[in-house]
């Protein structure tokens, strides 16, 4: 049920990532491509499995196995996956407005098909 | 060469020196040149020593932060990752100095941009840690990006869009695929999923399979195969020549990926998982070679033609690596570090040439070649020969060592037909371009535009093609000796013990001054 | 020994000159004629004295290891057969040099041709003394290469690049072909040894594979050999100056092939498919060739189609499959060479003094240049294969051959009928060059007066008139050595063997092929005589009875539709469109992703205890889940976008608050705010909305959104079904150790900054490296237009929020300092903190406006970026000095005032550059936003 659902709103995001993706206009892209990357980060966080309550931080109290902490792995791994797709989008960001200014369409072809 | 260090240098050295070249870009840019070039040169002189560390047929591995793999990341040395270094630190040698030629004073930061992408490129050599892979593809990635931008053209920016677009959406399903190879198997590490791989349970034994492909798939981008290919021409036809060039080893990576992975984990040894692209790869892998010599004969422009020779190089390579026996492998390789070295002199030749044809540039139409003309026709020459892989360049003899190992197989009939024709294509394409470019007259003389790459010295963009031209004879002299070469390390390929042993198997080294209390303990093995 | 070294050197002398011609870079026609003529000469000595050692029968074998993965050995090897063709090779080489010498003129660069001569020459030696078959293929194709260069040697002329390039594609071709057969033999008799090839026909015979390498193999002689229908790149390659026709067209290329029918003849002739395939080729090329020569009115022209025919004669010779046939083929060779080579430099001699190469304008030429004219007869007699001439033994013994061939019914009568009509035509049109040029009436509108040559253009004619002479009257003593060592290697490889029984003697008694002779002769004479009076050849600009488009137009055609078929092709793939690239992606992936799922065999997944979804985790992913609609829904209203874009990534780090994530909690949130942030400023100097009507058409619509949920249901199925197995991971021992070995209670962070720093080393690289490239972007740019939005951010925010945002700052100082310090053993650590920073100094930016960042521009946060990878890097290498692998940390816990208990480890440190690195490349990307924003925009 939990993993149905989990299933369900990384599927969600995927979708409209995607969707946003094969818009025509570079923003567009952008927010597909955002929307993508929180699909992806939750995907690899879950990828450690559902554990609620259960912080990797070892103070010692409880055996220190899965069964008493969520996997740090894939946590960590969300953190540089977060990293890069903030720095990658930020570049992407200016290189769409540089590119609009020089190609005078936001089109992710830089000409617009209707002209 | 007791020094156990040796093998991580290749990434530390160029991150130091762009950290450097950060700090001291806009101050001293005379001095940026000089430093670039001298870490480059030291990076050249690291990637020999590792080349001949790696002959000796032994796995190396390097253990980061001194933790055991597979619950640190590991580094490891074999023949094929020393052979990719070395080719990367030549290339990049090569650009490098060409660049020095005027390239790199159109924008700001050229010189640390282009040792990062040094330093992604070796990272993804050498790491033996699956996420470590992505976060060097991102590295080199980034890295290609700004070089690409370098000089800010309409063109480029145009072509970037589409570059970054297609490679954040592959990253994202890189992301997936690692991820999803963790929550199957539980690990990361390389030679990790090569020994759990194969006793992987049937329940998740397709989850395996698909990960698999996905993680192919994304190589298969960098590697530019059909269809994933379509952003390449653009791209490397907008860079400027040096970082074209420098391209040329990049789709090299996915390339490299793809035989790693293909060999180490998902080879004829994968248990349940095995041979997971097999029935794909060799024919997708004939159809980007087909489509890259058609590319080629329809381009229009001559960096238009080497970027399709790039795309026909890499299917030729993905071919022999799909074929998947050691002799194929190693006619790939041969073939491999060839097309590499042609590819990129002939961006570079590219560029010279559009600077002096005036207003006609590369551009495949009679125009009036106002430079040393024998000496431009016959570097042209030489790279065409290399390129089409006629003889008696090594370009040839990888593709008649292909099409032996070929012979055997049950593709033997397609591989060899489209091998010849492609090649055939392609030297078509070549005769086409040489004798329009150096033998077609202008019906009127053109005036002299200054273009990218007329301004700035061109000795050092002389230097840089020489250096290249003269790498290929020396491929094709001693092509006994890269032959042996490039067999051994397909032997090693998919003789996987030696890999994983050493991986696995490396201890941590007790530090001499030793303030973590518990190392002993750890040097006890005690997980 | 001597003699066996000597077999490199023959090959390696021409190179050699070649590049010693290139490397002094001395143009001047003198110098370069004299290194090629003693070049050349050298070689012809060597063949010399490497004579007697053939002559005794013996095979010099010379080789050094190449490519033992190929078992390909840069070897060379001389048996009667190679000698021979050397002898012709460097014979007539030297005789072309000469002469060439004598006819470029002052204008040409004599250096480059003679350089490519050289070449040439070197790749023809390479290919007859090659001792494996893949040596050979290489210099094969090195032929056509060099060939290319010297057909296209006058670059202006178009016809000289068309012909070149036909040549190099057809030949190209063929050496293509020939390479796989090559392979196809080696794997057949699993050497490409010739010593072995030649020794084991019965083997290769006796192969399945037997055909298709045969095949490939023809395919290669024909090409090169100009056989029908391949023949029709010849003529087109006499753009060539005429020394290179007269070396590449008579004695040299076009014989490459020839060659190699005899070279392998013993290994792949004497079986049924052989003998059809070749005859019949040689057959119809003879015929063809013969007849076409007839109506050309170039002299070169009519050379061209009669060389085409005698290869054909040859080919015919071999294809009979018998032991005297190929003694006559390689005869045939012999003399075709030498009675062609220089009929073609008296054509060039004539075009040289004429300005003219059309036989309708040269007419009675024989007052002005008698001697030339004397040559010419002599020589074309031989060509027509008059007595007394070498041209008549060697046709004779066709004859002879075609005769006693008791093959199929068929051709019992077809091959008489065949030679006899191509002798005919043969005389012929050996007749009308003579008749054409020198006689039947006046020069019709020369540009200058013709005269005799010079004396050494002519001596090369004559040597090789008076080689047709003694050949043709005293065989014996003149040739039969020669073609006896020839013919032998031809028949048996030159590994021992016998040759038949034959007499070269001029008269065999009246029979049946001197009747022949007589036959053609007549007709011939009558045939040509009867054209000139009754047609007028002069008056037919085609070849009649023949389709006016020959192979030519095929080939250009195929060519040319070849090259539109490409373009199209590739164009249409290749559209320029980022959506259909990244649709192909998307639907390559799926199928890569969902293959082996769907053909496995549906397997039982082991359940795994999953807890029930809170009512707090439905809320929120309920609001999650209408956030995403809202942005799928409203994303061509930009800024309104950004809301619940916002939203989904609140929500996101929500989830990861609920799942026991608090690092990627905050993490997610702060990058949250700094991307809404970037995305507002950016929304400056993009459109406010997409322009209506781009949205692409509801059909389009609909099959992305399809594309899209398939997609989505892709990642949720697999998602799913790893959240269903039981967890099987290396990460117990991350929980194990973080506090005994890594030194910090939060497991996550200690993986970052110790277990995987090296992962970290590589991300705060690509942020710092993102803001270099953004910076370079920017820095140089000033915004042609006014921001699309209305308002500047300076003017946006009310008072109040730059007062909070100032207020906040050293706040948010301390905060981020806390955050750093405890990042060890609780959520925080380098990154965060460094974003906790930023974004409040960003929030000064926007809040506090224009001015302010004016003031704050000369802020250069480059050298944090620099700075902070260099602690980075410095850290990892410390190590080395305690003789530990890079990024090793040490760390102990000194009590600090206030903040307690602190992690020392020199993981900070290396955390200290993450945060370095992470303020400095978020502050340079923001800044370099705000400032455009901030700076006047042009009224």
């Amino acid at each position: 049920m939990m993993a149905a659902l989990i299933a369900i709103a990384l599927g969600a995001l995927t979708a409209g990532g995607v969707y946003l993706m094969l818009r025509a206009r570079s923003f567009d892209l952008i927010l597909g491509l955002t929307l993508l990357s929180y699909a992806v980060n939750l995907f690899i966080f879950f990828m450690g499995r559902i554990r609620i309550g259960a912080a990797p931080i070892v103070d010692g109290k409880l055996a220190p196995t899965l069964a008493n902490y969520a996997d740090p792995l894939p946590q960590a791994l969300v953190l540089t996956a977060i990293v890069i797709s903030f720095a990658m989008t930020a570049v992407l960001l200016v290189i769409a407005l540089r590119a609009r200014a020089a190609t005078g369409s936001d089109h992710v072809d830089g000409r617009d098909p209707i002209q | 060469m007791s020094w156990t260090h040796w093998i991580v240098v290749p990434i530390v050295l160029p991150l130091m020196t762009g950290a450097l070249l950060v700090l001291i870009g806009r101050q001293a840019p005379g001095w940026t040149r000089l430093i670039s070039l001298a870490s480059m040169l030291v990076l050249l002189v690291v990637a020999m020593l590792l080349l001949r560390q790696a002959d000796d047929g032994a796995v190396q591995a390097y253990l980061l932060s001194n933790w055991r793999a597979p619950f640190g990341i590991a580094l490891a040395l074999d023949r094929l990752s020393a052979l990719m270094v070395v080719l990367a630190a030549l290339v990049g040698l090569a650009a490098l100095l060409f660049a020095t030629g005027g390239d790199d004073r159109r924008g700001v930061h050229f010189h640390a941009l282009f040792q990062f992408q040094l330093m992604g490129l070796n990272g993804a050599f050498l790491t033996a840690d699956l996420f470590n892979l992505f976060v060097f593809f991102e590295v080199l990635l980034i890295a290609s990006y700004g070089l690409l931008l370098h000089g800010a053209a309409v063109a480029r920016l145009k072509a970037s869009i589409h570059y970054v677009g297609f490679n954040l959406a592959g990253s994202a399903l890189f992301l997936i695929a690692v991820s999803l190879l963790y929550g199957v198997t539980g690990t990361l590490n390389m030679a990790d999923l090569a020994e759990r791989v194969p006793g992987i349970g049937a329940d998740r034994a397709p989850l395996v399979r698909s990960a698999a492909l996905l993680l192919l798939t994304v190589f298969c981008i960098k590697a530019a195969m059909l269809p994933l290919n379509f952003w390449l021409t653009d791209t490397y036809r907008s860079a400027s020549a040096p970082v074209a060039a420098l391209f040329a080893i990049m789709t090299k990576v996915g390339v490299y990926a793809v035989l790693r992975m293909t060999t180490l984990v998902f080879g004829d040894t994968g248990g349940l998982a095995a041979h997971a692209a097999s029935p794909w790869l060799p024919v997708l892998a004939m159809a980007t070679l087909g489509f890259g010599a058609l590319t080629a004969l329809a381009a229009q422009q001559l960096n238009a033609v080497v970027a399709a020779c790039v795309i026909a190089s890499a299917g030729t390579v993905l071919l022999g690596i799909g074929l998947a026996t050691p002799a194929s492998v190693a006619a790939s390789l041969v073939y491999l570090v060839n097309s590499t070295l042609a590819g990129a002199a002939l961006f570079l030749l590219a560029e010279r040439i559009a600077a002096v044809r005036g207003a006609s540039a590369d551009r495949l139409q009679p125009g009036h070649l106002s430079g040393p003309r024998a000496e431009f026709g016959a570097a042209f020459f030489v790279l065409a020969v290399a390129v089409s892989g006629a003889p008696p360049l090594a370009g040839f003899l990888g593709k008649a060592m292909l099409l032996q190992a070929a012979g055997n197989t049950p593709l033997a009939g397609w591989v060899i037909a489209v091998i010849l024709a492609s090649a055939l294509l392609i030297m078509v394409a070549m005769a086409r371009s040489g004798s329009v470019l150096f033998w077609h007259p202008a019906r009127a003389h053109t005036p002299l535009v200054s273009k990218e790459g007329a301004a700035g010295s061109h000795e050092a963009q002389r230097w840089s093609l020489a250096g290249l031209i003269a790498l290929l004879v020396a491929c094709s002299v001693f092509a006994g000796p890269l032959s042996r070469y490039a067999q051994a390390a397909a032997a090693q390929l998919f003789e996987r013990r030696g890999y994983i042993a050493a991986v696995l198997g490396a201890q941590p080294v007790p530090a001499a001054f030793d303030v973590r209390r518990e190392m002993r303990a750890r040097q006890t093995g005690r997980p | 020994m001597t003699a066996a070294t000597a077999v490199p050197l023959l090959a390696l002398i021409p190179f050699a000159a070649a590049l010693a011609l290139a490397a002094t870079g001395n143009t001047r026609r003198r110098f370069a004629a004299w290194l090629a003529g003693l070049a050349t000469l050298a070689a012809l000595a060597l063949v010399a004295a490497t004579g007697p050692a053939v002559f005794s029968g013996a095979v010099l074998h010379w080789s050094v290891e190449w490519v033992p993965a190929l078992s390909l050995t840069l070897g060379f090897r001389l048996d009667g057969l190679a000698w021979m063709f050397a002898l012709l090779i460097t014979g007539i080489g030297a005789l072309v040099v000469l002469y060439a010498a004598y006819y470029l003129d002052a204008k040409d660069p004599a250096a480059r041709f003679f350089m490519f001569l050289l070449l040439f020459m070197c790749a023809m030696l390479g290919v007859v003394l090659a001792d494996n078959l893949v040596l050979l293929v290489v210099f094969w194709e090195a032929t056509s290469l060099t060939s290319f260069l010297l057909i296209g040697f006058w670059q202006h002329r178009a016809d000289a690049r068309a012909g070149a390039r036909m040549a190099l594609t057809v030949t190209g071709l063929g050496g293509l072909c020939l390479l796989a057969g090559v392979l196809l033999i080696g794997h057949i008799c699993d050497s490409v040894q010739l010593d072995v090839v030649l020794a084991s026909g019965d083997l290769i015979r006796a192969h399945p594979m037997y055909v298709p390498a045969l095949i490939l193999v023809l395919l290669g002689c024909f090409t090169k050999s100009a056989q029908f229908p391949f023949h029709f790149w010849l003529p087109h390659a006499m753009a060539a100056p005429t020394p290179v026709s007269a070396y590449l067209h008579s004695a040299t290329m076009v014989k490459a092939g020839v060659f190699l029918l005899a070279r392998l003849y013993p290994a792949l002739g004497s079986s049924e498919p052989w003998f059809w395939i070749v005859s019949l080729t040689g057959l119809t090329t003879l015929l063809l060739g013969a007849y076409t020569a007839l109506f050309k009115h170039d002299l070169k022209g009519l050379l061209a189609y009669s060389t085409i025919s005698h290869l054909g004669l040859i080919t015919l010779l071999f294809g009979l499959d018998q032991p005297l046939a190929v003694v006559a083929g390689v005869f045939h060779i012999l003399n075709h060479a030498t009675f062609k080579a220089s009929l073609f430099m008296v054509a060039g001699i004539i075009d040289h003094e004429t300005g003219s190469r059309d036989m309708r304008r040269l007419n009675g030429l024989w007052k002005y240049m008698p001697w030339t004219g004397a040559l010419a007869m002599i020589a074309s007699a031989a060509m027509a294969g008059v007595p007394l001439l070498n041209g008549f033994l060697s046709k004779e013994m066709f004859f002879a051959e075609i005769i006693r061939h008791q093959g199929h019914v068929a051709l019992q009568w077809l091959l008489p009928l065949g030679a006899t009509l191509a002798g005919a035509f043969g005389v012929a049109y050996s007749l009308r060059f003579i008749h054409d040029v020198f006689f039947n009436g006046q020069p019709v509108g020369l540009t200058k007066v013709p005269h005799e040559p010079p004396r050494f253009m002519r001596i090369t004619v004559e040597m090789l008139v008076v080689a047709c002479l003694a050949v043709g009257l005293t065989p014996d003593w003149t040739i039969a050595h020669v073609l006896a060592v020839g013919a032998r290697g031809a028949l048996h490889g030159g590994i021992g063997g016998t040759l038949p029984a034959y007499s070269l003697a001029i008269w065999h008694g009246l029979n049946l092929p001197l009747l022949m002779s007589a036959i053609a002769l007549i007709t011939g004479v009558a045939l040509y005589f009867s054209l000139h009076r009754w047609v007028n050849l002069h008056r037919l600009d085609s070849t009649p009875a023949l389709p006016k488009h020959g192979g030519r137009d095929v080939f250009l055609i195929l060519l040319e539709n070849g090259r539109q078929r490409a373009v199209a092709v590739t164009s249409g793939l290749q559209n320029g469109s980022l959506q259909r690239y990244l649709l192909l992606l998307i639907l390559f992936a799926m199928v890569a992703g969902a293959w082996p799922i769907v053909t496995a065999s549906a397997p039982a997944l082991a359940q795994s205890p999953a807890p029930e979804p809170g009512f707090g985790f439905i809320v929120i992913w309920m609001i999650g889940l209408a956030a995403v609609a809202a942005t799928v829904i409203m994303h061509e209203r930009r800024l309104l976008a950004l809301l619940p874009l916002g939203a989904v990534g609140l929500v996101v780090s929500l989830t990861f608050v609920y799942f026991s994530a608090p690092d990627l909690a905050l993490t997610q949130l702060l990058v949250e705010v700094a991307t809404i942030i970037l995305m507002m400023l950016a929304l400056h100097w993009l459109p406010a909305e997409s322009a209506p009507g781009t949205r692409g058409s509801p059909a389009r619509c609909t099959r992305d959104a399809i594309v899209a949920i398939a997609a989505g249901g892709g990642v949720a199925w697999l998602a799913w079904s790893v959240l269903k197995l039981p967890v099987e991971s290396i990460s117990p021992y991350f929980l194990e150790t973080t506090k005994s070995l890594g030194g910090g209670t939060n497991a996550v962070n200690v993986i970052i900054v110790d277990y995987r720093g090296f992962d970290t080393m590589g991300e705060i690289t690509v942020m710092g490296v993102a803001a270099l490239i953004i910076h370079g972007l920017l820095s140089d740019w000033r915004p042609a237009e006014a921001p699309a939005l209305p308002t500047r951010p300076g003017d946006t925010h009310p008072l109040m929020l730059a007062l909070v945002a100032r207020l906040l700052l050293p706040l948010a100082a301390m905060v981020s300092l806390y955050l750093f310090l405890r990042g060890h053993n609780l959520p925080g650590g380098g990154f965060i903190a460094g974003l906790v920073l930023a974004i409040a100094l960003v929030m000064q930016f926007v809040g506090s406006g224009r001015e302010f960042v004016a003031q704050r521009m000369s802020m250069d946060f480059h050298v944090w970026i620099g700075w902070g990878l260099l602690i980075a890097g410095a850290t990892g290498i410390g190590s080395w000095f305690v003789g530990a692998p890079f990024l090793t940390s040490t760390y102990d816990y000194p009590i600090w005032p206030l903040v307690g208990e602190v992690p020392l480890a020199s993981a900070s440190l290396f955390d200290l550059g993450v945060y370095l690195t992470v303020v400095g490349s978020t502050m340079v990307a923001l800044i370099g936003l705000a400032r455009l924003s901030a700076t006047e925009p042009p009224r």
